[in-house]
């Protein structure tokens, strides 16, 4: 029976363990053996045997990512956690700093141990200055406690973190693009060069998702075998913070194993659907994921069931926005295409110039003015952005794509009656939700 | 010029950091603070600070969301545009505000205290809609909402010093 004690959201979710409280949970305690009893590639290994993956939206494992730094690699060595967080529908890094900023601080020391960093930060977007500034503080907590520093816990190593506030743009979520804002120029993204080698001012660099790090005390407290075993698939592990929103009852954040159905993420903890309401389809994991039809309602939110499905669907951030019937899905892509329009860093072609073009059809066609030839044009459009420089375009193509593939009659009934049908639904929804 | 004091803090972080230019963004938030907004004269004394051209701070000022080339209000209302938010009229919520200062969107009111801009989602999709101003979140937001801010806004400033 898999386990369903939260591990890093304790109650109540609304105020922020401090230091004291969040040691007598038992942490800390993670950091003290580490330092008393492992080599950092004994803590790559368990964290690798866990089977954590990032929760950033990518999924990749994060003991082999932390495996790519080898033990001969120049110093010095960096360690960033990511919380620039700014996919439309995804919140829980702002939840979990606001509510337990220490589990951060210490998977960024472990974390920085098993890459032998000496430098870390924590790259945060201006939306969270809330969330900033109980960094701040939780971060001083820490060093007042020796926890940060030199010579951590009277041990030999020592390492310093910084709470870097970014000015805010999209595309200092990807890693690349991250380091770049750091180092103080534009953040376009660089996919030559791997960051284990050519990070941040040229050196080997470690980013991480914010929640990834913070599940990694408890990974080092009891065992890679446990947090495997956390899971309710057989080919996931661990926990996940859901992060829901959308037209039900409870929207809010969650910890729940891996593998937990959708249906009931959405009935049992977001308590089903607001009144008058009927589930259409959700994006099962932020913007950059495709429209899951509703026959899927039941799947086991997972990377691996929901890449089963195969067309593209991605489990990305695990963010679920749910959409009822009475809203209209090509204004949802539309609302989407344009915050990527604007988003985009204008670098290569097939964003700057696919980006705008897929906006002003889907306008037209919520607007009334779209023609039957719109709908391939769409497809093909959306396609093309597979051929981007990064990994941006695709991921704001694949609502596009789902909405011409899994949802074409929505479309295809803006064309029929020259606007859009949902357009009376939604007003009144609106004037519901007030 | 920036004050003595906020310069002093600077140059102590720039003369201690391996890297200066990795406080690009700090010294451009100070210096926005101060002047209100990223103007010429700012753009300049940040190069000067971190020993860049002015061409290179100024690619990074009109890159970013949260600074501004052009003057603002001392409280910037940023109303989320984001998917939620959108489901929940995000329209509203901006036709509102707009009517209750009559400006329109990009637009300062006469006093100089506000200025309301869109912006992408701010994670505050739990409680859409939303907006942000100054660093604090609010929402969900109804009209009561909406005017109990502005109204203690208004109330009290210039901004607090911890406010951005």
């Amino acid at each position: 029976m898999a386990s369903q004690q939260p591990l890093i959201l304790q109650k109540p979710l609304d105020q922020t363990l401090s230091l004291k409280e969040y040691r007598r949970l038992g942490g800390y305690e993670a950091l003290n053996k580490v330092l008393k009893a492992y080599t950092p590639q004994q803590v790559v290994q368990t964290v690798m045997d866990s089977g954590l993956r990032g929760l950033g939206g990518a999924g990749f494992p994060t003991g082999r990512k932390w495996s790519f730094i080898k033990k001969e690699a120049p110093f010095p060595r960096y360690i960033i956690a990511n919380t620039d967080e700014m996919e439309p529908g995804t919140y829980k890094d702002r939840l979990l700093i606001q509510h337990n900023p220490q589990a951060l601080i210490e998977g960024l020391i472990i974390g920085g141990f098993a890459a032998s960093a000496e430098k870390g930060y924590i790259f945060i977007r201006p939306a969270y200055e809330q969330g900033a500034r109980i960094l701040e503080k939780a971060l001083e907590e820490a060093r007042q406690a020796g926890l940060l520093g030199k010579n951590i816990l009277g041990s030999s190593y020592s390492l310093d973190l910084v709470l870097h506030r970014s000015a805010g743009r999209y595309i200092c979520g990807e890693a690349k693009g991250l380091v770049h804002a750091l180092e103080g120029k534009r953040p376009h993204p660089n996919i030559e060069g791997h960051l284990a080698g050519e990070g941040l001012w040229g050196q080997p660099t470690i980013v991480n998702n914010t929640e990834t790090l913070s599940y990694v005390p408890s990974i080092l407290n009891n065992g890679p075998e446990w947090f495997q075993n956390l899971a309710r698939s057989n080919t996931a592990a661990g926990h996940k913070i859901y992060s829901v929103s959308g037209r039900v009852r409870r929207p809010g954040c969650v910890e729940l194993p891996f593998g937990t159905p959708l249906c009931e993420i959405i009935e049992d903890q977001a308590g089903g659907m607001q009144p008058g309401y009927e589930y259409k389809t959700c994006l099962p994991g932020g913007a950059s994921t495709r429209f899951l039809p509703k026959q899927h309602y039941a799947i086991e939110m997972d990377f691996d069931s929901l890449a089963r499905l195969g067309h593209g669907h991605r489990f990305g951030t695990g963010s679920i926005i749910v959409f009822d019937h009475k809203t209209c899905l090509v204004g949802a892509a539309l609302n989407l295409i344009q915050f990527f329009a604007r988003e985009s860093c204008g670098f290569c072609t097939p964003c700057r110039e696919g980006l705008p073009y897929l906006r002003d059809l889907l306008r037209r066609i919520e607007e009334g003015d779209g023609k039957d030839e719109d709908l391939p044009a769409l497809k093909s459009m959306a396609g093309h952005l597979s051929h981007a420089y990064c990994a941006f375009a695709p991921g704001a193509a694949a609502p596009v794509l789902s909405l011409v593939e899994d949802f074409r009659e929505e479309i295809q009934e803006h064309i029929a009656q020259k606007g859009c049908p949902f357009r009376q639904d939604f007003q009144d929804g609106q004037e519901n939700s007030h | 010029m920036l004050p003595e004091e906020t310069l002093d803090v600077l140059r102590q972080k720039i003369t201690i950091t391996d890297h200066p230019r990795e406080l690009a963004v700090e010294v451009m938030f100070a210096l926005q603070k101060h002047y209100g907004y990223l103007n010429d004269e700012a753009v300049q004394e940040g190069a000067g600070l971190l020993n860049l051209s002015p061409l290179e701070i100024e690619e990074l000022a009109t890159f970013y969301d949260f600074i501004y080339r052009r003057p603002v209000g001392k409280y910037c209302i940023h109303v989320c545009d984001g998917t939620v938010c959108w489901m929940f009229n995000h329209q509203s919520v901006l036709d509102y505000i707009s009517q209750k200062l009559d400006i329109p969107l990009g637009g300062t009111t006469e006093d100089g205290c506000f200025t309301l801009l869109p912006v992408g989602c701010i994670g505050y999709c739990d409680q859409a809609p939303a907006m942000l101003i100054n660093g604090n979140l609010y929402g969900p937001l109804t009209p009561e909402a909406i005017d109990a801010v502005l109204k203690e806004l208004r109330d009290k400033q210039p901004p607090q010093k911890e406010d951005r």
